[in-house]
């Protein structure tokens, strides 16, 4: 997007909504905002209709902002309840079918590289469990098999948390839920290590009670998926409501849960790293001089 | 983006961009020996194409593969097979979000696997271009002419039109892009035809010149917002309406569906001089019609030839597009007819229903002859029919159980 639209028509500023003239001002396009300003400035996703406590909420609020280029992303998702929330953000947001969101964004990503070349437009893909791990699995791998260049993440509630608490092959082993009434027969699929035999070029797993995490997992994310190759996060974003999980012990069941199964893990393909260092100069991804190796 | 700006220039073949109504109406044509599936790569190749992508179903493969030519030789911008037909259509959607000129090719089975798409093509005014070479649905399993799925796409909010030769194929695949892109219309094409009989025979097909091509497609013109962000950063929506049980939501979805169905409505002003008409009508004066759509119309001809022969005058009217449905068209070629035939390649026959529903005193309708899972429909059959709505006495066919 050209910044210019980000500015206001000379003589109508005082006739716009506050709301838009907030964003004009003080929302984050063209600026480099980071989780840890949250709060002092006024954020692409704002309003939501989420329930008190969710998770999710916060992991899409974190994501958005960590968005390297906001003025030029577009998200793609599909029914759920993170949609609710994305949706209603001041980005573009496609929902297509059910469980059709890589599909979507592999032919959304095909058609704006066709129309603006090199010059990047973020595709990214928020669905949840169900949705990328159920019902939209084919596409998803096919995407990944494909090597389209764009970013999944997958919200992981670990429920059918929009229908009302339905099991979800994201769920845990034995867990008692709606369509599981004699506890989940079979174990949680492990879409990280099919993320990595289809290719991705990086791979994380994160909770959100560390934003400056989450930020860092997303922009990396959203880079490598510009030129190397796919890439996929899956957040652990817990459903309070289904889990009965109150909603100020939510950070700590976050933090609970981390500890004891979903450690933060990140996996960088060599191609990602060498883009990451060449492109965007990330210094940890930076290949050391062999002569300060031999001399160690 | 002023579109007569381009015109003249050329795209990246070489071809020169040129306004629709001189390369469709003016520009001079080669007569050429192609089968069906050749003629829709030949108009792929002067519509400046964006994106295409393939699954392989019969009857419509060889097309599909064909285009993968096309790609391959640069007169596409973007081709490669998706993993299903529910996965080709959201690939289409979504290549058409972002603003590119879209088209695929479906039939039968991969029409229903890929259903869910339709409604929300249309629904989100995306203008994608859909061949389907119609087929059997399953089961039990055929691959043979059928056009039930023609049934269903009719309820989608799309453009339908049937084909019933290459030479309409080829026209209408170029010219449909113009009708479906005008602003005040902006929907998916489902362009029909029946498989096999259309797409794997050959017949001789006047072609615009290989040097010319459509302009290519402006998705600013498009009565919603581009998904390219290159909009200003409003917030679209505001408590999505999809979670509210309340009267506003409701008003807005009902308003949009008939939004929908109002802009295929509008489509008829440019369909009309596009395809000079939406109807055609041979000898519409006859006191017997015979009425179809497709190749039933082609075996329609073939009967009223053998009627003549024996002194009896029929007339003929060809349906072009099923959506918008030529409702008023129909009314006034069927004013003085006593007798319609309907012959139909489907069980169900939902070409005679269409047209019962739409002109007065419908017992003059004759709901066929209707023939289904890949048998051919000959013309005598369709005689026999005629003379049996008349009272004439005629030679019992084989196999009919007279």
């Amino acid at each position: 997007m050209s910044l210019d639209y980000v500015k206001f028509t000379p003589g109508f500023d005082t006739f716009m909504p506050k709301e838009y003239r907030d964003m004009v001002e003080h929302g984050p396009f063209g600026k480099k905002t980071t989780v840890s300003q949250m709060g002092s400035f006024k954020e692409i996703l704002e309003e939501h209709p989420m329930c008190a406590g969710c998770a999710m909420t916060l992991f899409i609020r974190l994501a958005i902002i960590a968005f390297p280029n906001p003025e030029d992303t577009i998200t793609v998702g599909t029914a759920g309840c993170g949609r609710l929330a994305i949706s209603q953000a001041a980005i573009p947001f496609v929902y297509g079918n059910y469980g059709d969101q890589n599909g979507v964004a592999s032919g959304l990503s095909r058609g704006l590289r066709i129309r603006f070349g090199d010059k990047p437009k973020d595709v990214v893909v928020m669905a949840g469990d169900g949705g990328t791990a159920d019902i939209g699995f084919q596409q998803v791998l096919h995407s990944w098999f494909r090597k389209e260049r764009f970013t999944t993440i997958m919200l992981d509630n670990e429920v059918y948390g929009n229908t009302g608490g339905q099991e979800s092959g994201m769920t845990t082993r034995g867990a008692v839920l709606k369509m599981a009434p004699l506890g989940k027969k079979f174990e949680k699929m492990d879409m990280v290590s099919m993320a990595k035999i289809a290719g991705c070029a990086y791979i994380a797993t994160v909770v959100p009670n560390n934003p400056r995490r989450v930020e860092s997992c997303i922009k990396k994310a959203v880079l490598i998926a510009r030129e190397v190759g796919p890439t996929y996060i899956q957040a652990y974003t817990s459903c309070n409501i289904e889990y009965a999980i109150p909603t100020d012990k939510v950070m700590e069941d976050a933090k609970t849960v981390e500890d004891d199964r979903y450690k933060f893990t990140e996996y960088v393909s060599e191609d990602a790293k060498a883009y990451l260092a060449e492109r965007y100069g990330y210094k940890e991804f930076t290949q050391k001089p062999v002569a300060a190796i031999t001399n160690a | 983006m002023d579109s007569t700006a381009i015109i003249g220039t050329t795209n990246k073949k070489g071809q020169v961009i040129t306004d629709p109504r001189v390369m469709m109406n003016d520009a001079p044509r080669t007569p050429s020996f192609f089968t069906g599936s050749e003629v829709i790569k030949e108009a792929v190749r002067r519509a400046n194409v964006d994106v295409m992508v393939a699954y392989p179903i019969t009857p419509q493969s060889e097309a599909a593969a064909l285009c993968g030519e096309l790609f391959a030789e640069g007169y596409i911008g973007d081709y490669f097979r998706g993993e299903s037909e529910f996965a080709v259509m959201s690939q289409c959607a979504g290549a058409a979000f972002g603003g590119a000129r879209v088209f695929t090719t479906t039939a039968g089975p991969g029409t229903m696997r890929a259903m869910e798409n339709f409604p929300m093509w249309a629904g989100a005014r995306l203008p994608i271009q859909c061949i389907v070479t119609c087929r059997g649905i399953n089961s039990p399993l055929s691959i043979q002419p059928d056009t039930i799925e023609i049934a269903y796409l009719m309820n989608t909010g799309m453009l339908v039109w049937h084909a019933e030769t290459a030479q309409d194929f080829y026209d209408w695949i170029l010219k449909g892009y113009m009708v479906s892109e005008e602003p005040d219309v902006h929907l998916p094409l489902a362009l029909c035809c029946d498989g096999f009989f259309v797409t794997h025979t050959k017949d001789v097909v006047d072609l615009t010149p290989v040097d010319m091509c459509l302009p290519p497609y402006d998705p600013y013109r498009s009565p919603v917002p581009c998904m390219d962000m290159e909009c200003p950063p409003v917030r679209m929506m505001r408590d999505p309406f999809v979670m509210k049980s309340n009267y506003i939501s409701y008003a807005t979805h009902a308003s949009w569906q008939q939004e929908v169905w109002a802009a295929a409505e509008r489509s008829r002003k440019h369909t009309i001089a596009w395809l000079d008409g939406l109807i055609d009508i041979e000898d519409g004066d006859a006191d017997i019609l015979i009425i179809s759509s497709g190749t039933a119309v082609s075996q329609g001809r073939e009967a009223i030839r053998l009627l003549a022969d024996e002194g009896l005058r029929v007339g003929l009217v060809k349906i072009k597009t099923l959506r918008p449905w030529p409702e008023e068209e129909l009314r006034e070629a069927t004013k003085h007819a006593s007798h319609i035939i309907v012959p139909e390649f489907n069980v169900i026959g939902w070409m005679a229903k269409e047209l019962k529903a739409t002109i007065p005193n419908s017992n003059r309708v004759v709901a066929g002859p209707r023939v289904c899972g890949g048998m051919t429909l000959p013309p005598e059959v369709i005689v026999e029919e005629v003379k049996k709505a008349i009272g004439m006495r005629s030679g019992v066919l084989a196999g009919r159980g007279g």
